[in-house]
């Protein structure tokens, strides 16, 4: 049996094989170096971050959740990315969820992002979990119009009368933005149809690889920012790490007594340049800065981020080397098809 | 009269349905509907738990082959329901300590959160990764180039297999962002491939789907169609 | 010195005289404009409530008029949220305050650590604000006392405005300013004009707007039910062949001369789910050659409503075909609702029982490709029916036969082969011809519109966006 034959009957456990080989061994060596790859974003996954990001500080955005563990490899790291960028540009966030196991979904990214990376944000003032509501695209239709309708009590039961950041919420109206992390039914499209366009509400969406085509045609105008799938997770994280980076640098210059302006500069040129950071800690400029802010600007330009918040570009590795493989099988499948085609067509 | 009536309800509610989305203040009537078919959804769920257990009760009693399986079906369903149901092992809320049962069932911690984290979240998330077993030798398999639109598809999916990794933007870094061939680029291509002609395709098909789903409602509405309460005629 | 005789003898009167009409001249350079009279607000009839026109009279000899703001005032949930926000404000402000002075205390005087002084400083702003839980002084109202909301700024040209998503349990009043441009290029407004009655945008009987959606549903509609009752009459219909319906004979007997099962999946979601109901509908068919094939038939479900139907279905079509005895209710059963639960039952049983045909037909998620590929790893005919847009490519990769999208609604009426069915098959085929050329004319006359920069092209096309196709 020469080769051809064999590719052509091959046994489907070698292709599983060599597709867990595909994943796995980037994951391991990943695991091992903590190294990624770069990402460029593109300007859809730039629009996500835009939106949130040109919100006055202490806005308040609707974070849907409506997912559950079998999309959370997709979903998970756009959601621990949504919560990183409202938490540090200090929105307030207001989470519910349309999928029965959404409520775990919130429970879990907020107690690992919030609770890991900002304690101090409080519960009922800066952030509050409205749980779980069953009825699928009604609970969207009602809250539209009347808020407490469905969400009388949090997630915790406490009465939302007695939760401060809930004072001024009647209505979906009172939002300044909706976030909505989906992976089928309830969840973008619904969020489009009876939220964000009878309301004109900015929407920002993360959606798995297959929902993402149905969801291009509503971007800009119903949809301004959209993640599809782990690349776009990928570069929206990578835009929000960076931003946060630069953004706690800059906080820490203009504590120093740095002026703004040039915080800014040099956050921007320490980002792009970590070592930087620490001769300009031994120039003249630096000299109203204290030796603890000194040392804590150095740590924040060079310190490694945290695995927690590189899940998606992590997973870009797989990513490349079993997109990779799924090519390398296709040329391979039709080698075999055409081989075999002549060979009959010979005979 | 057992196919007449259903025949009826079925006319009359979908008439009244479709007339109340032209008077506003019926169009809440809709969603009082679905709140019904909810209702009704979840009595029905007792039909559903009894077929599963006589189901794998028969097996077992028959000892038929995987009986075995069975007996783990419906060992795991009463468990968790018993731990869901009468909240086994969950501490009473704060603010309420002498209420037995006040506390939260999802709570970290309690026998239903570690089924839901340690048995269901891994199971699910395993089923959900074979996706990416199966797409591989599917593409082995049945992504031939037979003819031309098949050349067409194949040259499609390889610059957006390349267009979704680092691979596609290595390949095509030297092309300059700003200039006048950008748009060869694999990552942007792969983008303008999802927003144009998989977008026009998508539209295409969807509004095939809305006839078709136009053409069945009305056939049921009427009776013409009937066999989905059986028989058919 | 004597005065020269041209130069006029100066009064105190007429000295007051200049200044008072330079003063004139002055103000009137700088006076307001005027503001907008007879404004009226009516609630807009005939609409599904939440809208209502207000017009005015545009102010004559208006230099520089640059437009028109209309303002509205707030409704009872507005003003509540204002009122919320003020005293959030409020007590941010107290918080920030008293969060600062702690946080300066603490770092300055006592020397403690910025981070512990930080989450210290936080408890006493916290506490700072426990006993000011409703001590605002509330903002200044605006014209006529009230609080105004801007609705909208329109052209010079406009003496309307329909304003849209009012509440329709508030009564509203309605104010307009003039905006004029001055000659430094200042902008400029006028007092407000006065306030209109109290306007309850009530919802009618009938939407007016949804009308553009019933003359489309009357036309599709109306096409289907023609050619039902054109087939009734007896004339011939020519349905193109579907593929996988005619496999659908092929592939029972394959599992009857095979002896193996046939597995038939209706999706998975419930019967409120039109794709649900079409599988079901298709189940019968289907059930019924199996009958007559003496071929066993196995429906797993994930909805125990679908059990229902799908029993009464299947046990029909047993009937039908004259073959009750080998009619067993226990091979429909309900396995779970968890999506990835069916999944893994029914790969296994695909496995275990070595279907010879499997049947996917109804509304699939991520599962569909799971299910295929197991099917296909058994050697079994496969035929899979969806209208799930992102479910299609899988089952067109690993199926040997696959209905797209209205293919599979039209199966029901193809197995079936009676001409009220074929009828209505026909009559969607018009609707899509009816679509398929608003779509050519509509994008023809978008494309002319913006080309040759016709405005009565323009207003026809927005005309129809706004209306038709937003109804």
């Amino acid at each position: 049996m020469n080769l051809i034959d064999r590719m052509a009957n091959i046994d489907r456990r070698w292709i599983f094989l060599m597709m867990g080989l595909a994943v796995g061994i980037p994951i391991i060596v990943i695991g091992l170096t903590g190294r990624t790859l770069p990402e460029k974003a593109t300007p859809l996954a730039q629009a996500a971050f835009d939106v949130l990001d040109d919100l006055e500080p202490g806005s308040k955005i609707l974070m849907a959740w409506d997912f559950d563990p079998a999309s959370e490899g997709e979903l998970g790291p756009m959601a621990t990315s949504f919560i990183n960028q409202c938490a540090r540009k200090g929105h307030k966030m207001y989470f519910i969820a349309l999928w029965p196991v959404g409520a775990q979904m919130i429970r879990s990214s907020t107690s690992r992002v919030i609770g890991g990376y900002y304690p101090e944000l409080v519960y009922g003032e800066d952030w509050v979990d409205l749980g779980f509501k069953a009825g699928n695209e009604a609970v969207i239709k009602t809250i539209v119009t009347d808020f407490e309708q469905y969400f009388p009590t949090d997630a915790r039961g406490t009465a939302v009368g007695s939760i401060p950041m809930m004072s001024g919420i009647s209505s979906l109206a009172d939002f300044d933005a909706i976030v909505n992390a989906s992976a089928g039914y309830p969840g973008s499209k619904e969020w489009v149809l009876y939220a964000a366009t009878p309301l004109k509400m900015p929407l920002v969406i993360g959606c798995t690889g297959v929902q993402a085509p149905q969801m291009y045609p509503y971007v800009p105008i119903q949809v301004q920012g959209l993640l599809g799938a782990i690349k776009g997770a990928a570069e929206y994280e990578s835009i929000v790490n960076n931003w946060v980076r630069e953004d706690r640098m800059r906080e820490t210059l203009e504590t120093g007594g740095v002026p703004d302006a040039q915080a800014e500069t040099l956050a921007a040129g320490f980002l792009a340049d970590p070592g930087a950071a620490e001769t300009w800690t031994t120039g003249a400029e630096a000299a109203s800065m204290s030796p603890a802010a000194k040392t804590d600007l150095i740590t924040l330009a060079t310190e490694p981020t945290p695995g927690i918040f590189l899940e998606a570009q992590r997973r870009m590795g797989p990513q490349l080397v079993a997109h990779l493989l799924m090519i390398g099988l296709i040329i391979a499948g039709n080698v075999v098809f055409f081989a075999t085609r002549r060979r009959g067509g010979a005979r | 009269m057992k196919r007449l009536v259903p025949i009826w309800i079925t006319a009359i509610v979908g008439v009244v349905l479709i007339v109340a989305n032209f008077l506003p203040g019926a169009r809440s009537w809709g969603e009082e509907a679905t709140t019904w078919f909810g209702i009704i959804a979840a009595v029905a769920f007792v039909l559903g738990g009894g077929s599963l257990l006589k189901v794998h009760l028969k097996k077992i009693s028959d000892r038929n082959s995987g009986w075995a399986y069975s007996l783990i079906v419906l060992g795991t369903f009463s468990a968790t329901l018993a731990v869901g149901l009468f909240k086994i092992g969950v501490s009473p809320n704060p603010a309420f300590p002498d209420v037995p049962w006040s506390g939260d069932v999802q709570g970290q911690g309690t026998p239903f959160w570690w089924v839901y984290e340690y048995v269901f979240k891994p199971l699910t998330a395993t089923m959900f990764a074979m996706l990416a077993f199966y797409i591989a030798s599917a593409a082995f398999r049945a992504f031939r180039a037979k003819n031309f639109e098949a050349v067409l598809l194949l040259g499609t999916a390889f610059i957006i297999l390349l267009g979704r990794t680092f691979a596609g933007y290595f390949l095509t870094s030297w092309i300059p962002v700003d200039g006048p061939f950008s748009g060869l680029r694999i990552e942007e291509m792969s983008v303008y491939i999802m927003q144009v002609f998989n977008t026009a395709g998508n539209r295409a098909i969807i509004i095939g789907i809305a006839l078709g789903i136009a053409s069945t409602s009305l056939k049921i509405l009427m009776g013409l169609d009937r066999s989905y309460l059986g028989g058919g005629d | 010195m004597k005065r020269p005789p041209s130069l006029p003898r100066s009064t105190p009167l007429s000295a007051l005289v200049a200044v008072l009409s330079m003063l004139s001249i002055a103000t009137a350079a700088f006076a307001a404009p005027p503001a907008p009279t007879d404004v009226v607000a009516k609630d807009l009839p005939a609409d599904g409530g939440g809208s209502a026109l207000v017009t005015w009279k545009i102010p004559v000899d208006v230099e520089g008029l640059e437009g028109f703001q209309v303002w509205r005032t707030e409704s009872v949930s507005e003003s509540d949220s204002r009122g919320a926000n003020e005293r959030a404000e409020s007590l941010e402000s107290i918080r920030s305050a008293a969060y600062e002075n702690e946080y300066r205390r603490l770092v300055d005087v006592e020397g403690i650590a910025p981070e512990d002084a930080a989450i210290q400083a936080r408890a006493v702003a916290r506490e700072a604000i426990v006993g000011n839980q409703g001590d605002v002084t509330p903002a200044e109202t605006g014209p006529h006392g009230r609080f105004w909301v801007l609705v909208d700024t329109v052209s010079p040209d406009d003496d309307k405005l329909l304003v849209g998503q009012l509440s329709v349990s508030d009564e509203y009043q309605f104010i307009v300013y003039t905006v004029v441009k001055n000659a430094d290029g200042s902008v400029e407004k006028s007092v407000a004009s006065a306030a209109t009655g109290m306007v309850l945008p009530v919802a009618s009987f009938i939407d007016v707007k949804r009308l553009p959606l019933l003359v489309i549903l009357v036309l599709l509609c109306g096409a289907v039910l023609f050619f039902i009752f054109w087939a009734r009459s007896g004339r011939p219909m020519t349905i193109r062949k579907i593929a996988g319906l005619s496999a659908v004979d092929e592939a029972v007997g394959r599992a009857t001369e095979m002896g193996r099962p046939i597995l038939y999946v209706p999706g998975i979601q419930d019967m409120d789910d039109l794709q649900t109901v079409a599988g079901v509908t298709v189940l019968g068919r289907v059930a019924k050659t199996a009958a007559e094939y003496d071929a066993k038939i196995e429906v797993p479900v994930s909805r125990s409503l679908v059990m229902s139907a799908a029993r009464e279905t299947v046990h029909s079509s047993y009937l039908t075909a004259g073959r009750t005895d080998a009619y067993n209710p226990d091979l429909i059963y309900y396995v779970t609702d968890e999506q990835f639960g069916y999944t893994a039952y029914v790969s296994g049983l695909i496995v275990r029982e070595k279907p010879a045909a499997c049947f996917y037909m109804g509304c699939f998620y991520a599962e569909s490709l799971i299910l295929a590929e197991t099917g296909n790893s058994v050697g079994a005919i496969q035929i899979a029916g969806t209208a799930m847009p992102s479910q299609l490519p899988f089952f067109v990769a690993a199926c040997d036969y696959t209905l797209i999208g209205e293919e599979f609604f039209a199966a029901s009426a193809y197995l079936s082969g009676q001409p009220d069915q074929l009828g209505s098959l026909k009559g969607q085929d018009v609707g899509k011809l009816i679509v398929a050329a608003v779509l050519i004319i509509g994008c023809l006359l978008a494309t002319v519109a913006v080309v040759t920069d016709n405005e009565s092209l323009a207003g026809a096309i927005a005309w129809f966006k706004d209306s038709v196709l937003s109804a």
